[in-house]
């Protein structure tokens, strides 16, 4: 389970309330009934699916209800950061990476410790 | 390939079993192949058996980034039925379902096709209108798919407890008997060496990091982290990863991968004699033939790459076990798993070729794809020798999202997805 810190009520909370709501930064088209459905299309249906960083829409439903942004890694699952719905893209040069180098064999992670 | 027969098994035993094969080779890949598949789960390897088999190209590789199996098709329930709302879902589902009864003689491999029977557990009236509406459509498209009273429910599954007073009463069921459970493992191994038997090269430990393409745009092969493969023909079969796969030759798929987890108890006697799925509920549970009782439910909530998941979907899902069957509250789980499963908007696959000249993808089966793995692999086999879709997977287009001609399971779904 994940542990989510809301911007608004400034907490971290646990997954359960909170719902995630898709990808963001997605502008809903004001032109809708002149779209190609080429446009409409890659508005609605496609998605980048990126496997590493990630922009999403999360909810916090059972909290304060408000809808607000987050930058999270796909590959480790960790949140990156959280921001309110509204803002730009956040400078995550400044944060640490949330994948990090994956040690997976078994000599990697046991061979020192005979 | 030396067949497997009882005489072989009785030989073998007389030599000290000495004498078994490999079931398929390993071979350094060549530097050019008629078709690459990517991907060699029980949808690419099968896909390679039936282009070798009933199309005659054998110059074929399956790559695959880690080992033969390892996604979906060794992560999966093992489900199989096909009683789909649609007509065109029906089409491919019980296509696939008529190729799973003869499978194991087809590939000369036991894939344990069991069917035992599909029973989806009705728990109120919205339960009962859907799956009557559901009963009726399969009929019309000669699937067998019929209506239980709670009474024939606990007869065809005695572990049931059909109590009025019952945490979720059962008002009925729907039962295909058709349906049933194959042993996944099996499936992968009997393409991989049915293929392989007939000159396939299955490449592992082979990641595509790159799609070629030649100045016209068409595709002209891989790079991989073991060089570059040239291929006219290259058919994308990898599950929650396409959509990374696809972006390298610049298409944008109307895919979102999740994780989908299951877990296995502690293996028991028999005691539960077929699949019983409860869409309301929403778990299901089948018995292996290791004794195991085989237990999943929905997909977590966030994109994921991480073959993981959080631990209060699990916790659900046993909670709904543990409600429609008692008798299992005291089990211990053994295992709990992830897989990672690609879904699109209208939760139907897609078949089909792609803007890219030479390039096939078969994806989006979302949290079902095991029990189509036949019926799949065979008509993208034929999509993609004759650069033209089968009549049966002609309406899994990649375009149907740009027409609006989609094949809308997510909204008629007998079980979420």
């Amino acid at each position: 389970m994940l542990l989510i810190y809301c911007p608004y009520c400034e907490e971290e909370r646990s997954e359960l309330e909170f719902r995630q709501a898709g990808d963001a930064h997605i502008a809903r088209p004001t032109n809708m009934t002149e779209m190609t459905d080429e446009e409409f299309e890659a508005f609605f249906f496609l998605r980048d699916n990126v496997k590493g960083l990630t922009f999403e829409r999360w909810r916090h439903l059972n909290g304060c209800g408000r809808f607000f942004n987050a930058a999270r890694d796909t590959v480790s699952d960790k949140f990156l950061t959280t921001y309110k719905a509204g803002l730009p893209k956040p400078d995550l040069s400044t944060l640490r990476p949330a994948t990090e180098a994956i040690v997976e064999t078994y000599e990697a992670t046991e061979s020192d410790a005979k | 390939m030396r067949k497997y027969s009882v005489f072989a098994v009785a030989r073998e035993a007389m030599r000290g079993h000495r004498g078994w094969e490999a079931q398929w080779t390993s071979p350094e890949p060549r530097k050019e192949y008629d078709v690459i598949i990517i991907g060699a789960g029980g949808h690419g390897l099968g896909t390679a058996y039936y282009l070798a088999k009933e199309h005659g190209i054998t110059n074929i590789a399956v790559l695959e980034k880690g080992w033969l199996g390892g996604g979906n098709t060794g992560r999966n329930t093992t489900i199989i039925r096909s009683n789909y709302l649609y007509d065109e879902s029906a089409g491919i589902y019980d296509h696939a379902l008529k190729l799973w009864d003869g499978l194991s003689q087809d590939l000369n491999y036991n894939v344990m096709y069991s069917a035992r029977g599909v029973m989806m557990l009705s728990h109120n009236i919205h339960d009962q209108q859907v799956f009557k509406r559901h009963i009726h459509a399969n009929r019309l498209n000669g699937i067998d798919n019929e209506w239980l009273t709670p009474e024939q429910a606990k007869e065809f599954c005695p572990p049931l407890d059909i109590s009025r007073t019952a945490r979720y009463p059962i008002n009925g069921a729907a039962l295909q008997r058709r349906g049933g459970t194959a042993r996944h493992d099996a499936v992968a191994w009997g393409y991989a060496r049915a293929a392989a038997d007939r000159g396939v090269h299955i490449i592992q430990n082979c990641e595509v990091t790159g799609i070629r393409r030649n100045p016209d745009g068409s595709v002209a092969g891989v790079d991989t982290n073991r060089g570059q493969i040239n291929a006219r023909k290259v058919g994308v079969v990898a599950a929650g990863h396409t959509s990374v796969l696809m972006e390298m030759a610049g298409v944008r798929m109307p895919l979102v991968s999740y994780p989908l987890q299951a877990l296995v108890s502690e293996p028991i006697k028999p005691i539960f004699p077929c699949v019983v799925m409860s869409n309301t509920v929403h778990a299901y549970i089948s018995q292996s033939d290791k004794g195991e009782l085989v237990i999943g439910a929905g997909t977590d909530q966030y994109s994921s790459y991480s073959q993981t998941g959080g631990l209060q979907i699990i916790t659900h899902t046993l909670d709904a076990i543990c409600e429609l069957f008692p008798i299992f509250r005291r089990m211990k789980m053994m295992r709990s798993w992830g897989g990672i499963v690609d879904v699109t908007p209208d939760r139907s696959p897609i078949l089909a070729k792609t803007p890219v000249q030479g390039l096939y993808v078969n994806c989006g089966w979302g949290t079902g794809g095991f029990k189509a793995t036949p019926g799949s692999a065979n008509v993208f086999a034929h999509t993609i020798a004759n650069d033209a879709p089968h009549k049966i997977n002609a309406p899994f287009t990649l375009e149907r999202f740009r027409s609006g001609r989609l094949i809308d399971e997510a909204a008629a779904a007998a079980v979420a997805h």
